[in-house]
């Protein structure tokens, strides 16, 4: 930077070369240009600098899987959280639900919520792209053998696919800080998280509201169950009486 | 809702590797950049009912933005040291002698290097980072550079100043 150009000219030069400069004081600056060769300099120099940053600097793209999953949205009839379109009341559920998705998820440290608001958020989170299974399959004998070795106890893996809730896969996830299998349903568009864990006690089924979202839970046979999903409560309590009566 | 979503997917999608760049030479780190691209994805969707016209693409960059510094912020505090600050009013190092040997032109051919030139604007401060990135990389006005970093104009104008006359003396140092 030499020679010194005039402090009082350089964020004009700066602007003239962002084009940010009316025409009256682009030719006002052309004027001094003409004759000061600090400020000269230091326009060759921005202008070199400017050229050197946009031939350079790399311009990174998003990656796919982000691009797919957005375009899937921009598209009708395939995201499964569209069926709220049917209920504007919900819709500002829906909203409440994102954004205490996103507290959760920007905010892994927070104890506070309760189980059912963090599984409310991992199941939203599970709904963008990539995030549904890590092993998807509609076949129990392929999906709990997977869980061997990441989880430290076998998961029961059903599949409901004559009575409508079929399988199709499962996951790792967390829940209260500890690594759960999370079982993966379909039910008509909808999508049903279900995460299971051993735990000791008998509870019959119980529902409750989360932001729009169906939770369900109970325990029967060792183990602890809590659905998650958009599906009407009813119809969650019916996949949760399928579990408990086949067990 | 469904509605609303896709018309936001719409309305996004040819903005995101903006947005992916932004929070990739905010963030420094492909899969940090990623989750922050995905966190403001959700955020904006949540307050697209408020969104009412104006420049689209300033909008969804603000909110990359603040997830963006959300997670600087949650790194730096995990660090237990203080943000980078610098002190806006700082015009008075112009007066400082430069080097007469010192040709600007062979300065600038060394920092025109790929890699140099990109270290160097990865190592500023992410304030000056950012204004420079989406001048120069997205070609945004100052108006919109504003509305995504939360500052007044001037306050771009002097950020861009200073990022880039950090560049120059970079070059300079390293000719």
């Amino acid at each position: 930077m030499n020679p010194l150009a005039c402090p009082d000219k350089v964020l004009l030069i700066q602007a003239d070369l962002d084009g940010e400069l009316g025409m009256a004081e682009t030719a006002a600056l052309q004027a001094h240009l003409q004759v000061c060769a600090g400020c000269q300099a230091l326009q060759d120099d921005l202008r070199a600098l400017s050229a050197g940053l946009r031939r350079d600097a790399e311009r990174h793209p998003v990656p796919d899987r982000l691009r797919a999953g957005l375009m899937a949205r921009a598209a009708p009839n395939v995201r499964p959280i569209r069926r709220l379109a049917r209920h504007p009341a919900l819709a500002f559920g829906l909203g409440a639900a994102l954004a205490a998705g996103v507290a959760l998820v920007v905010l892994p440290g927070q104890r506070t919520a309760s189980l059912e608001d963090e599984a409310v958020a991992s199941h939203i989170r599970a709904l963008q792209p990539g995030h549904l299974t890590d092993v998807p399959s509609s076949d129990r004998h392929t999906v709990r053998p997977w869980f061997d070795g990441r989880i430290d106890y076998a998961p029961p893996v059903r599949d409901f696919a004559t009575a409508g809730f079929p399988l199709l896969g499962g996951r790792l996830d967390y829940l209260g800080g500890r690594p759960v299998a999370a079982l993966v349903y379909r039910h008509d568009r909808h999508l049903i998280d279900l995460y299971v864990w051993p735990a000791t006690g008998e509870a019959a089924p119980s529902e409750r509201a989360r932001s729009g979202y169906a939770v369900v839970t109970w325990r029967a046979g060792g183990t602890a169950f809590l659905a998650v999903s958009d599906v009407e409560a009813p119809e969650l309590l019916a996949f949760a009486k399928l579990w408990n009566d086949g067990s | 809702m469904a509605e609303d979503e896709a018309e936001f997917a719409r309305l996004a999608l040819p903005h995101l590797d903006a947005a992916y760049n932004l929070a990739r030479w905010l963030l420094r780190d492909p899969v940090a950049a990623e989750d922050a691209v995905q966190d403001a994805l959700l955020r904006a969707l949540t307050y697209f009912a408020s969104f009412r016209g104006g420049n689209p693409r300033a909008w969804l960059l603000q909110i990359v933005r603040n997830a963006a510094h959300d997670r600087l912020a949650a790194a730096a505090r995990a660090r237990e040291a203080p943000l980078v600050t610098f002190d806006d009013a700082d015009e008075s190092t112009m007066a400082e002698p430069a080097d007469p040997a010192d040709d600007p032109e062979t300065a600038l051919s060394r920092a025109q290097d790929r890699a140099a030139l990109a270290t160097a604007l990865a190592a500023l401060p992410a304030e000056l980072r950012e204004c420079l990135v989406l001048r120069e990389l997205e070609e945004m006005s100052y108006r919109d550079i504003a509305q995504v970093t939360g500052v007044p104009v001037g306050t771009v104008m002097s950020r861009l100043w200073r990022a880039r006359r950090a560049l120059l003396r970079h070059a300079e140092a390293s000719a």
